[in-house]
């Protein structure tokens, strides 16, 4: 059974680094650059794990991730936020959004493998 | 025969009997007992030292030289009494609703609190009073000396005695009338010792004529035949002189400052001149009766050429009754020492308020600390002043040898102390009067009076016999005693006519020449109106359906819970009974007052009591002390208002920097949090390819070289990043120094396009027109060309036209350098086009590089050249203006 994990990231390098890492580690790496639509995206594709930067053209991560809790079939969904602001505020909020994990960018690979390996077994054991 | 000695102990007994009396009065008042002290009878009696020693001796000899004549002094004073005692009753009021001290107080407070016009009336004052009390001093001497020739043992000097009668009298009137620093205050012991005097004079004069009457002349039947046999019962009358004296006693009962001291200064209660309307009058009556008897049957009996002014003493001791002789030693000795004691004390009360004090003050200008010893110093110039005047008294006395008849010193003073009846009776009942009127009144009358009546009645010729015989340089109209050439009148009303018209006629003439000050207008009106808006002497009185109005007014000024506490704490004062409203007592209705002034001010306070409870109107004073104090709580308010004013505007600034710094605090966190996103967005690809580089196995060389490719770029994006950065704040911080220098438009333009064709990797084809670039400049040409290579860059980067191509134009319009930069792609959407000059401002998602901020920095760069760059809207394509001003192009040529 294959895992899928959403990437949403407008930074094309960034979605390049992380799609290479994932798909290595055996995940079916979809990708989307855009705020404005990303929850109608994640809606339809229906992943196994979301990856969301929080500064997206049209629609900021935040509001992504609330609008998705909106959602009951969505409320356990794991989400990984990537941020390059570097402020405390950040956390909280993405905090009381819902978020499963909060990271900083720039971050390290392994960080990222183990939060997604993380998240995703939670999310298989519950 | 009674010896000196003996006299001498009666007299010193007696005098200690005063002292007795005075100093129980003053304490038994001190102690708040005593009614009868403040009782009218009490009044009445103290008023009787109209009655000195010319009176008691003078009043027979003045029958028995002149007949009926001495009726007259009595008959001016019964007259005011009777008939002007309204007039009397608006002076009393005065004096107390102005707390007056003395005459000359009252005239100089009617006008204006002139200084000037009180000390004219003190030396009018101590020049008649001066005389006066040699007059008492000198009948003293006189009565002893008819001890004295009778005592064998000569003991007795004329000089020594009348000293130690001066001093004593000195002493009991620093004593008893300075106790008080208040001249206002009663003196309840000197008056209570007057009164005693007064019935004791009154007992000796009706027991000198009982004694004649029936012990010498044998009855009332034999002393009438007696009388009329008499040429003192002629009844012939001078009309002239009369008058003269009628008017002359009622107006000096009234200005007489011993006179006013007693009636005016020392009233406990205004409603006291009813009964002394009748019961002085009475005394004047009884004091009267036996005046003819005497003066008759003296003339009978002592042989000729004995003084008739002593005859109330003489005769007794010539019929051997030695002991009603001493009483009538006692009374003479009472009305000599009363009058030289209240006189003293009222003239000493002028002499230290309006002369020493002012002086004082004078010369203490300018030292800080005026108020602590003021109390002791004005208790000094009053005691200083009681031995100066007495001994004034005792040296004119020394000097004038006691050669005049005591009545005709009487009367000279009398005709001196009536020149302040104009200025004074004006002073009550006509506004008109002014303070310039009263003093030229007052020294026309003064002048008339030394020239026409003292200084020609003085021995010694103090004014040649020549100039009385022909008047001075010979001027016949000018003789002191026959003013104007009209001879032949007794030099007396001659004095009184001329100087009292002629003061009255320059009072009135010049006070309605003369134009009052404020003040003056105010005190005429307070003076004249007096019974408008005062209450009586008594003070406060109210009755208990006004403890309601107090009640309500109370709250509404202190408020509703504190206003029936304080009533109810007074209800429990008064008689135990909480629950009720208090009488409207005067001590409550005090402590009401204090209690309002504590918040709205006295004058406020009192004005609103009187309203109440006083029923009168409120007086013009307590009007212009209720606007003061409404215009200060006025400059107060206007002072808060200033404050508040300013208050709002600091915090209004407050607020705006407040916001500002809010803002710029929030655009630096915004800043921040833009450059950190900036930064970390590069350098998380590098990380995260540098560790795919570092850490996967078995990458192929495409892989390799394709990804060692992105992290050389994304560094290039950061080395960028951080020149703009810098760049930024080195032209915002103002720090930048520019490198002026000068070149044509053409080549920094030919330097811009190929720098910034030569870095991009799309194509973009640009159109000059070279021939508008022909411009000097004169500019920092390095940031000019920085301005371009970004201009141009953008269009580079951004223009969407299939085949880009970008216009260059320069033009001169309006005395500018400018320069269009119009490239043909879809251009900047309207809504975004205010944002494009904003830090990190991107267009759309374009990922094109930059990092937003190129067009932030060609803002700042334009604004230190002293130019602009805008974007130009309509013109196609995105469409970028510098202009740059004229002046650097001429600076240039």
């Amino acid at each position: 059974m294959s895992r899928k994990v959403l990437l949403i990231e407008d930074e094309p390098n960034i979605t390049e680094a992380i799609r290479f890492l994932l798909t290595r580690e055996g995940w079916q790496v979809d990708t989307h650059a855009e705020g404005t639509d990303a929850v109608q995206v994640i809606l339809s594709a229906r992943p196994d794990l979301v990856i969301l930067d929080v500064m997206l053209p049209g629609k900021s991560g935040m509001d992504v991730l609330r609008d998705l809790r909106e959602h009951d079939e969505m409320k356990a969904l794991p989400v990984l936020m990537l941020t390059a602001r570097g402020q405390s505020r950040d956390r909280e909020m993405a905090e009381q959004a819902g978020v499963s994990r909060f990271m900083t960018k720039p971050f390290s690979n392994t960080e990222v493998l183990t939060a997604v390996r993380d998240l995703h077994a939670q999310a298989s054991q519950s | 025969m009674a010896t000196l000695n003996v006299l001498i102990l009666v007299c010193l007994g007696y005098v200690v009997l005063l002292f007795g009396v005075a100093f129980a009065a003053d304490r038994l008042a001190a102690r708040g007992g005593g009614k009868w002290l403040r009782s009218p009878l009490i009044y009445t009696l103290s008023l009787s030292i109209y009655c000195t020693a010319w009176t008691f001796y003078g009043a027979v000899g003045n029958a028995a030289r002149s007949g009926l004549e001495f009726v007259t002094i009595y008959l001016g004073p019964t007259l005011v009494m009777v008939s002007w005692w309204w007039g009397l009753r608006k002076l009393v009021r005065i004096g107390r609703s102005q707390r007056v001290t003395s005459i000359a107080d009252l005239i100089s407070s009617r006008y204006g609190k002139s200084n000037t016009l009180a000390v004219c009336v003190t030396i009018l004052a101590v020049l008649g009073g001066t005389p006066y009390i040699a007059l008492q001093l000198q009948s003293i001497t006189l009565s002893f000396s008819i001890f004295a020739e009778a005592d064998p043992t000569g003991l007795y000097r004329e000089g020594s005695s009348v000293f130690w009668v001066a001093a004593g009298l000195a002493v009991f009137a620093i004593l008893f009338g300075t106790r008080n620093l208040d001249a206002n205050e009663r003196h309840h012991g000197v008056v209570t010792a007057i009164a005693l005097e007064s019935v004791v004079k009154l007992f000796a004069l009706l027991a000198v004529g009982v004694f004649v009457v029936w012990g010498v002349a044998g009855g009332l039947g034999p002393m009438m035949d007696q009388i009329d046999a008499s040429e003192i019962g002629q009844w012939h009358v001078d009309a002239g002189r009369w008058t003269t004296f009628i008017f002359l006693s009622a107006a000096a009962f009234v200005c007489l400052p011993r006179m006013f001291q007693v009636m005016v200064v020392e009233n406990d209660d205004e409603s006291h001149l009813r009964t002394a309307a009748w019961a002085f009058p009475l005394y004047l009556l009884l004091m009267s009766l036996f005046v003819v008897p005497i003066a008759v049957v003296g003339l009978d009996l002592m042989p000729e050429g004995s003084n008739p002014d002593l005859f109330v003493l003489t005769v007794p001791l010539s019929q051997g009754n030695d002991w009603l002789a001493m009483l009538s030693f006692i009374g003479g000795f009472s009305s000599a020492t009363s009058m030289v004691i209240v006189t003293a004390m009222a003239l000493s009360t002028m002499v230290s308020n309006h002369v020493v004090m002012p002086i004082w003050l004078n010369t203490q200008e300018g030292t800080a600390s005026v108020s602590g010893d003021v109390r002791t110093i004005v208790l000094m110039a009053r005691r200083v002043s009681i031995a100066v005047i007495m001994a004034l008294g005792y040296f004119y006395f020394q000097l004038s040898g006691g050669g005049a008849a005591l009545t005709s010193i009487g009367l000279v003073a009398f005709a001196g102390i009536s020149q302040i009846l104009p200025a004074l009776v004006g002073g009550l009942f006509w506004r008109g009067a002014t303070r310039t009127g009263a003093l030229v009144g007052l020294s026309v009358g003064f002048v008339l009076w030394i020239y026409t009546l003292l200084l020609p009645g003085m021995e010694g010729g103090i004014i040649p016999a020549s100039v009385i015989e022909h008047g001075p340089f010979g001027w016949g109209w000018l003789r002191p005693q026959a003013l104007f050439g009209i001879e032949g009148i007794d030099p007396m009303v001659h004095t009184v006519m001329w100087s009292l018209s002629l003061n009255t006629v320059a009072f009135c003439v010049v006070s309605m020449l003369s134009f009052p000050s404020p003040l003056e207008r105010l005190q005429g009106a307070q003076f004249v109106n007096v019974f408008d808006h005062s209450v009586s002497a008594r003070g406060w009185t109210g009755s208990v359906a006004q403890s309601e109005d107090l009640m309500i007014m109370t709250q509404r000024i202190l408020g509703t819970i504190p206003a029936q506490e304080f009533f109810q704490a007074e209800a429990e004062r008064q008689n135990g009974r909480p629950g009720r409203l208090p009488e409207p007592t005067p001590q409550f209705l005090e402590r009401l007052e204090r209690e309002l002034s504590g918040s709205v001010g006295a004058a406020t306070a009192h004005a609103m009591i009187g309203q109440i409870v006083g029923g009168a109107s409120v007086s013009v004073e307590d009007l212009l002390a209720v606007a003061d104090e409404s215009a200060q709580m006025l400059e107060y308010s206007s002072q808060l208002e200033v404050k508040s004013t300013e208050l709002s505007r600091t915090a209004r600034q407050l607020r705006e920097a407040n916001a500002k710094l809010t803002q710029v605090s929030m655009q630096k966190d915004a800043f921040l949090s833009q450059v950190s996103h900036e930064l970390r967005t590069p350098m998380t690809s590098i990380r995260a390819f540098s560790e795919i580089l570092r850490d996967t196995e078995g990458l192929s060389a495409d892989e390799q070289t394709r990804y060692s490719a992105i992290i050389h770029d994304e560094a290039l994006r950061l080395t960028r990043l951080l020149d703009d950065l810098l760049d930024l704040s080195v032209l915002e911080s103002g720090q930048v120094s520019l490198n002026m220098g000068d070149a044509t438009l053409t080549e920094v333009l030919d330097r811009a396009v190929s720098s910034a064709l030569a870095g991009g990797d799309r194509k973009l084809s640009v159109r000059r027109v070279r021939a508008s670039e022909r411009i000097p400049l004169h500019t920092d040409l390095d940031r000019l060309g920085q301005v371009f290579i970004n201009l141009i860059s953008n269009a580079q980067k951004y223009c969407d036209a299939d085949d880009p191509a970008l216009t260059i134009s320069a033009h001169d319009v309006g005395g500018q350098v400018v320069i269009d930069f119009i490239d043909n792609g879809g251009g900047i959407p309207p809504e975004a086009q205010s944002m494009v000059f904003e830090k990190f401002a991107r267009v759309g998602s374009d990922k094109a590089g930059g990092a937003g901020l190129g067009l932030a920095i060609c803002r700042e760069i334009m604004q230190r050249l002293g130019g602009e760059v805008a974007y130009l809207p309509g013109q196609g394509g995105a469409a970028f203006r510098v202009s740059l001003p004229l002046a650097y192009r001429q600076a240039a040529q």
